[in-house]
């Protein structure tokens, strides 16, 4: 086409460049003649115009510059002289060589001389001040530049950039004569619609009465909401042809991601926003209870449609946030728990196989099959890790619901509270973040209400009038710790004391550490809240959250300083399902202890000693160690060996010793519930199946000791 | 039945651009050498949209979108104008007599149907 086009353009040319010749020795003859100067002009401008068409990149600057000094004449601010016809001649003929040369090198565009340039130079210099002439664009047509040459619209300030979603606002009032310009506005709205989600009102209060309309006139002005990842150019240029005949507001609503604020703004707020009422108009009408955009309407304040028209961008922007909502969602797979838990199951199963498998290759000694045993071991740990994975949330889902919960009690309590959290993205498991709920609910409760004090107190303590609750979690091995911190009073050991003797928990003369007091608030029916509030103070609650957290295999550590606040912290599996136990034996029992409390296993000394009720005391490196006899404790039949191990726990009532007959070492613990029947066996939280098939039963540390403590008591009083 | 366009220039290499990119995208074109060609021809047969150069002997562009708009039948048809003006006045000028919108050359022959589709539909 390009061939056909230039040969075109070629015929074309020499009858214009006849044209030029002609018109330019009439101007000659009578240098006033406007109609020979019209005649040179379009004769040059068509030159310009129909060589760039065609593709002749060197003829169509040089006929540009050639016209837009030709163009002075033609605007008279140049008159015509002797020597401007005879460069412009001059030009001619060169345009007429550059064509000629160009035939002869098969459509290859003959070089622009040095003569073009040379012509140019004379012709600037002729006319002083036609230096300036403008560069003829390069680059073919340019849609996004106005009419006026500049930027009729002004760029919203912080304009995003194209690519990323943002919710424009467009309020379109084309003027009355629109239509008249051949322009049609349900185009200009198509034309929105195509760049992305679109919501378009019809503005109709300026249509006058019927009549008076004047049908060939627009009346009508719209609003548009328009959610689209096009950037702001995409949408003037829709307007690019009506610029001058419309009214034209864009404005960014919204750019952030869609989903980080779940809350569409009021209609109110959109109101104000796009400037049809003032926010104390609002105020006012809001005092009247009714629908806002129906008062609005009522008052007169704004026109039904422009109500209309904010209730329209009110439900896009909710749509748009529902939107992403379920994008998010799409990028995950959904699987029902129960589906995950019997994959976990089926892991399990698999790391029992694999340790048979394992036990087997080592008797076996046969060097293959130990090598496949490896490799198996090997993969089985890996898939139970990736399996786990599955189950793990950040449990800042559960840290932001306290939000409210603070807010909430701290104007109940009349104190001033902030929470912050930090670590929300920390994974654990999900069974292990349902049941922390509780448990966290209540030590934030105890915070504000015990811990963080009123705010005339804290002002004249010289704390901020403010307290912090602090959350924060963080991996810690095979653990998250879980820490609820406050800058509040801190626990009164003296106050706690003397509470837990009214309360019967200790005898008066009891020597206690402070760590062992601070375990006293956790005691059941225990409170120092001096009088019982709705928030806390009935001496349920810690008991609760001790037991919640053992329930889970976790730990609670106190923190605190009287008069700069406490700290309690959580320690808890990553997991419920697989633990890593310590596998220890009495007789030919098999027991595991869980290794995260486990602190070291010595010889048991001093062994022997009179089975006694509950605990009995050894030294270790000169510290009284309390210890239990499991084989008491299960009622193990025969003679215990010579020599015993200890196995010394750190629990919350501090550290304890497990008496056995041997440990055997660390083991991967998959946990078995013992199912209906064994659900109240005490001192047992479960049971696990080893290499070689026999089961081994898994003690609960805490129940265990707890029992030996109420033992001891019973034999006390 | 494709839309009726009609091109109004001087220049026939123009006039055939225009002309092979419309029948190309499926519509009927009728050309037209100058303003007073095109108002003759106009009222021949109807058309829906008009493409047309600024500067040209007899009847220029600008003097033809006034008669057009003038015209009753018409009279709201998108008119197009070809420029190469880089002065905005002239731009500007059309527009006030009554141009739908403009596209400068040289243009290639995607962009002048994109045009089109703005203005027609």
């Amino acid at each position: 086409m390009i061939d056909q086009l230039r040969e075109v353009f070629k015929s074309e040319a020499a009858d214009l460049l006849a044209e030029l010749e002609a018109g330019l020795l009439e101007l000659e003859k009578k240098p006033g003649n406007r109609n020979a100067v019209g005649r040179v002009f379009r004769a040059l401008h068509t030159l310009k115009g129909s060589s760039a068409m065609a593709g002749w990149n060197k003829i169509a600057p040089f006929a540009h510059e050639v016209e837009s000094v030709f163009e002075l004449v033609r605007i008279e601010q140049v008159s015509v002289t002797k020597e401007l016809i005879d460069l412009i001649l001059a030009a001619g003929d060169e345009i007429r060589r550059m064509l000629g040369e160009a035939d002869t090198n098969a459509w290859d565009e003959a070089p622009s001389g040095q003569r073009t340039g040379e012509i140019v130079q004379q012709l600037k210099k002729l006319t002083a001040s036609g230096g300036e002439s403008e560069e003829i664009p390069s680059e073919v047509i340019s849609i996004g530049e106005g009419p006026g040459g500049k930027t009729a619209i002004p760029f919203p300030t912080e304009s995003p950039a194209a690519g990323e979603y943002a919710t424009y606002r467009i309020f379109f009032r084309p003027f009355a004569e629109i239509l008249s310009k051949g322009s049609n506005p349900v185009l200009l709205l198509n034309e929105l619609h195509g760049l992305g989600v679109c919501n378009a009102s019809a503005c109709l209060d300026s249509i006058p009465l019927l009549d008076e309309l004047n049908a060939e006139e627009c009346h009508t002005s719209w609003d548009v909401i328009l959610t689209t990842r096009g950037g702001f150019d995409a949408i003037r240029d829709v307007f690019i042809f009506v610029e001058d005949d419309c009214e034209l507001k864009i404005e960014v609503v919204e750019q952030r991601m869609f989903g980080e604020d779940p809350e569409p703004r009021k209609l109110g707020e959109i109101l104000v926003d796009r400037g049809d009422v003032v926010p104390e108009q609002i105020a006012q009408i809001l005092d009247k209870k009714k629908l806002i955009g129906e008062m609005l309407v009522e008052s007169g304040l704004v026109s039904k449609s422009k109500v209309q028209a904010a209730l329209a961008e009110q439900q896009h922007v909710r749509e748009m946030h529902d939107r992403a909502r379920q994008e998010q969602t799409a990028a995950t797979v959904r699987v029902p728990a129960e589906r995950l838990d019997s994959l976990v199951d089926l892991v399990g199963e698999l790391v029992t196989v694999q340790a048979s498998l394992s036990r087997l290759a080592m008797h076996k000694k046969i060097p293959e099959l130990r090598s496949i045993a490896e490799h198996v071991d090997r993969l089985t740990a890996e898939l139970r890790d990736s399996t786990m994975s599955i189950r793990m949330l950040p449990i800042g889902t559960t840290f932001s619901k306290f939000n409210r919960l603070v807010r909430d009690l701290s104007s109940e309590l009349g104190k001033e509270v902030i929470l912050t959290i930090d670590g929300a993205e920390t994974e654990l498991d999900k069974t292990v973040i349902e049941r922390i709920h509780d448990p966290l609910v209540h030590l934030i409760r105890n915070s504000i209400d015990h811990g963080i004090e009123s705010p005339g107190v804290r002002a004249s303590n010289g704390k901020p009038r403010q307290g912090t609750v602090h959350l924060s979690a963080i991996h810690s091995g095979a653990n998250v710790l879980i820490s609820i911190e406050d800058d509040g009073a801190g626990l009164n050991k003296e106050a706690i004391r003397k509470k837990a003797v009214e309360n019967g928990l200790i005898s008066p003369d009891v020597e206690l550490s402070e760590k062992e007091v601070f375990g006293l608030i956790f005691a059941p029916g225990f409170s120092t809240a001096g009088k019982v509030t709705n928030v806390s103070g009935r001496g349920v609650g810690m008991d609760v959250v001790k037991s919640g957290v053992e329930a889970l295999r976790g730990a609670i550590d106190i923190a605190s300083r009287e008069g700069a606040g406490t700290t309690i912290t959580l320690k808890l599996p990553l997991t419920l399902a697989i633990v890593d136990g310590l596998l220890v034996k009495i007789a030919d029992a098999n027991f595991v202890l869980p290794l995260s409390i486990v602190e070291e296993c010595v010889e048991l000394t001093n062994g022997g000693g009179a089975a006694g009720h509950g605990r009995q005391v050894t030294f270790i490196r000169g510290e009284i160690v309390p210890y239990i006899r499991l084989r008491e404790r299960f009622s193990i039949d025969g003679p215990a060996p010579p020599i015993e191990q200890i196995v010394v726990t750190e629990t919350m009532g501090g550290r304890v010793g497990f008496v056995v007959d041997k440990v055997i070492g660390e083991h991967q613990t998959v946990i078995k519930n013992l199912g209906k029947i064994y659900s109240k066996v005490r001192g047992v939280s479960g049971a696990t199946i080893l290499g070689d098939g026999t089961v081994a039963l898994i003690v609960d540390v805490p129940q265990i000791v707890q029992g030996a403590i109420a033992l001891e008591e019973r034999s006390v009083h | 039945m494709g839309k009726t366009i009609m091109t109004v220039d001087d220049s026939a290499s123009v006039r055939q651009m225009v002309s092979f990119t419309l029948r190309d995208a499926g519509f009927e074109v009728i050309e037209a050498v100058d303003g007073r060609d095109a108002m003759k021809k106009l009222g021949a047969t109807p058309v829906h949209m008009m493409i047309t150069d600024l500067n040209m002997p007899n009847m220029d562009g600008i003097e033809l979108i006034r008669s057009v708009r003038a015209n009753s039948s018409c009279r709201f048809i998108p008119i197009i104008m070809l420029t190469t003006e880089s002065q905005p006045e002239k731009k500007q000028e059309g527009k006030t007599a009554g141009a739908t919108g403009w596209i400068t050359k040289p243009f290639k022959p995607d962009q002048l149907i994109a045009v089109i589709r703005k203005v027609l539909g």
